[in-house]
């Protein structure tokens, strides 16, 4: 009896093993059409893109029986962006494989590494604002997956309501709205300082009213001639961040807010306005589906309200590596992404958390109200911006610890946007970049 | 030339004549090979690590490829303006901690060589904290010190006090970690200590009492300057410990809020996040030779004083 316990060890680790064995030589069996190509998908490894990845594979497979489609997965990161472009440059890229759109794109070599898709069919049903995030010179090189998604406030809908509020145009209306909701006991802005990247938003959120102010702001940020502590547009996302912070709008503990608690905050309506990257909505989406709609969705406020652009973020693209022997499937496979087929794949995958970025591509009814927010800025082309990374190879490191200090008063907006420069000129030199050295 | 000509002879004469001398000044126990296996290690590991940075601090470096630039890295190094606080916070950091180590591990070690209950049990609980993940102990501590929800403010609420945000207050935060890294070193502190105390011949103890000397007395004319090697000990590794502090320091505040409570090496950690390899290479070679000219004068002062002594 009182060994029968030891001996059971030996018993469920056999049985485990054997279980296993089963289990791995059933999904190595699998597979079916012997006669089918298989081409290779390179995807990072977050739990969204493989699951949209897999029934993109899928429905590929059921309209096209003759190619399958494998997924392989990679780091997040800087460990995945060393993967992509040790395997690019040693010629044993899979087939397709997905990567950031703008600046991280640059780096890999377009030119010489890519297959140009300039003048296939399907990129007409890519927009046009997606495009030049994927060009080099002067051609194209891939197409969108996933959804675009912004920079911009959450707000809590119900605190609007019952305080009589509207959606701001302008700053000077977003800080009147803010000293309102302030006054009737609730945070008016959610501020998340323990997960330091959610500062940046002020300031990376802003861009949209920069480029408006000057449209050739990227174009002369790339080549140092502007900067953020003397350009009198761009320094207001900082101005804005001291403002905010002295007028005391922020939730009493934003030092030790964390992001996951912040959203709470804005789900429950303990805080009214959150600027946030909407990247926020599919975790919403699951932490509290209940409140999902109650959130809205406005552009950071400029000083013009006939603009008042939004700030976008532009979904990755999918690539095809010159060193692909099966470029003719992978193509198909291509054009199956960026046709409307493969959106409503995506959204049956994982749902629609923001406009896809081909022609013809319909968000269903039931998408949740900041993303119906979120849709006129992306049809009209005057009124969004690509964030500025998008748009120029120059982005500092440190930019969430200077934004934590300004926003904390520990720094101020001046001197904020100051050391930013010297932080982005430190970059650029490493970078090698025309100008700056 | 003596090795050279003696060798042979001396090898056939040892295989002979087992009588005579097996080493003679010069020459080696082993055969070369011997030593091979641990040389080549020596120098895979070691040797070409060690210079191929001192190399890379010079260069703009993404792992792949290198631009030689001179000493533009370290300029921009010291132009850096974290780095100036980080210098500050570290030598803070360094002797704070180093400081609280060295009393409160002779107090505990005087505590815990007295004749009280458990004592075995005791010893052992203070060196506890040593055995734990930093990391591990970063994130509870980090929780424990939550300026609202956390268990220290809520305890001190008790009381009447008002604790401060500790990890979010950039007048605190630097200090925050510094208490929990003594917290969790203080025990590897005691237990040099003990060691020294115990070691002290317990004769002095009863002659000192004979001639009527106080405990306070006992103290500091038996026990500090006898466990003089015990506290050069402690003081070494403390302060090396706290020059080169990181993981502590990230998990709880990553050099935050801002850069108020950024040490050398975490901002090193951050220009090789942001894949500055060069850059940070660099700023490792600034770390060592700052460790090396505080420790180094300070170990030859200690151990010139116990010769002494």
């Amino acid at each position: 009896m009182i060994f029968t316990p030891k001996r059971r060890w030996p018993a469920i680790a056999g049985s485990v093993t054997a279980a296993a064995l089963v289990l791995t030589g059933c999904s190595a069996g699998g597979g079916g059409n012997s006669d089918a190509k298989t081409i290779t998908w390179l995807v990072d490894n977050t739990e969204n893109t493989i699951t949209y990845a897999e029934k993109l594979a899928e429905d590929f497979n059921a309209a096209n029986p003759d190619i399958r489609v494998e997924i392989e997965t990679r780091p997040q990161g800087g460990d995945g962006d060393n993967i992509v472009k040790t395997r690019l440059a040693t010629g044993d890229m899979a087939d397709v494989f997905s990567y950031n759109t703008g600046s991280l794109f640059q780096q890999i070599n377009p030119e010489q590494n890519l297959v140009p898709l300039t003048g296939e069919p399907y990129m007409d049903n890519v927009s046009d604002s997606f495009k030049p995030v994927v060009a080099a010179g002067d051609d194209v090189y891939g197409v969108p997956v996933g959804t675009g998604s912004a920079g911009a406030v959450l707000y809590n809908k119900k605190v609007f309501e019952e305080l009589g509020l509207s959606v701001p145009k302008t700053w000077e209306e977003f800080m009147e709205n803010s000293r309102k909701i302030k006054d009737s006991g609730t945070a008016a802005i959610i501020q998340s300082y323990q997960t330091t990247w959610t500062s940046q938003l002020f300031v990376l959120g802003d861009f949209a009213n920069v480029a408006a102010a000057n449209p050739t702001f990227a174009e002369d940020y790339t080549a140092n001639k502007v900067k953020y502590a003397t350009d009198p547009a761009a320094i207001k996302g900082f101005e804005h961040l001291e403002e905010a912070y002295k007028a005391g709008l922020f939730n009493e503990d934003f030092a030790s807010t964390t992001y996951p608690q912040a959203l709470e905050k804005l789900a429950n309506g303990d805080g009214a306005q959150y600027p946030i990257l909407s990247f926020a909505l599919p975790e919403l989406k699951v932490s509290y589906p209940d409140q999902l709609n109650d959130i809205g969705l406005f552009p950071l406020p400029g000083d013009d309200p006939a603009k008042n652009p939004l700030t976008i973020w532009l979904p990755g693209g999918v690539y095809l590596p010159k060193s692909t022997e099966n470029v003719e499937e992978a193509k198909k496979f291509l054009a199956f992404i960026a046709s409307t087929e493969g959106c409503d794949s995506q959204t049956e995958a994982v749902g629609a958390n923001g406009p896809y970025l081909v022609e013809g591509c319909d968000l269903p009814d039931d998408v949740p109200t900041a993303v119906k927010d979120m849709l006129p800025f992306f049809d009209d082309e005057t009124r969004n911006s690509p964030a500025l990374e998008f748009l120029s190879p120059v982005k500092g490191p440190a930019l969430e610890q200077i934004t934590v200090e300004v926003g904390s008063g520990i720094r101020s907006a001046k001197d904020g946007a100051a050391l930013y420069d010297a932080d982005v000129t430190k970059q650029a030199k490493q970078l090698n970049l025309p100008g700056w050295n | 030339m003596t090795t050279n000509t003696t060798t042979a002879p001396t090898r056939a004469a040892r295989r002979t004549d087992p009588a005579k001398p097996k080493r003679r000044s010069g020459q080696s126990a082993y055969p070369y090979w011997f030593y091979l296996p641990a040389a080549l290690i020596y120098a895979t590991l070691f040797l070409v690590p060690t210079f191929a940075s001192f190399f890379f601090s010079f260069t703009r470096w993404n792992l792949t490829e290198f631009t030689w630039i001179g000493m533009d890295n370290f300029v921009q190094f010291f132009s850096e303006e974290a780095l100036l606080k980080g210098l500050t916070n570290t030598f803070i950091y360094g002797v704070v901690t180093s400081v609280l180590k060295v009393v409160l591990g002779m107090l505990l070690a005087v505590l815990l060589t007295s004749q009280i209950i458990a004592r075995g049990y005791l010893r052992s609980i203070i060196f506890f904290p040593v055995l734990l993940s930093s990391i591990g102990v970063g994130i509870v501590f980090t929780v424990l010190m939550d300026p609202s929800t956390g268990l220290i403010n809520k305890a001190l609420a008790v009381v009447g006090i008002d604790g401060p945000a500790w990890l979010t207050d950039p007048a605190w935060a630097l200090m925050s970690v510094a208490f929990v890294d003594v917290w969790k070193g203080v025990g590897l502190a005691t237990v040099i200590f003990i060691a020294g105390i115990v070691s002290i011949p317990s004769e002095y103890f009863e002659a000192a009492k004979m001639d009527g000397a106080s405990p306070v007395k006992c103290f500091f004319n038996i026990t500090l300057p006898l466990a003089r090697p015990a506290t050069a000990t402690v003081i070494i590794l403390s302060l090396i410990g706290g020059l080169r502090s990181f993981d502590l320091i990230w998990a709880m505040t990553k050099g935050g809020p801002g850069f108020t409570s950024d040490v050398i090496a975490s901002v090193i950690f951050k220009q090789y996040q942001a894949g500055f390899y060069g850059l940070s290479t660099a700023g490792n070679v600034v770390l060592f030779l700052i460790v090396t000219a505080v420790i180094v004068p300070l170990s030859m002062f200690l151990n010139r004083k116990e010769v002494e002594a």
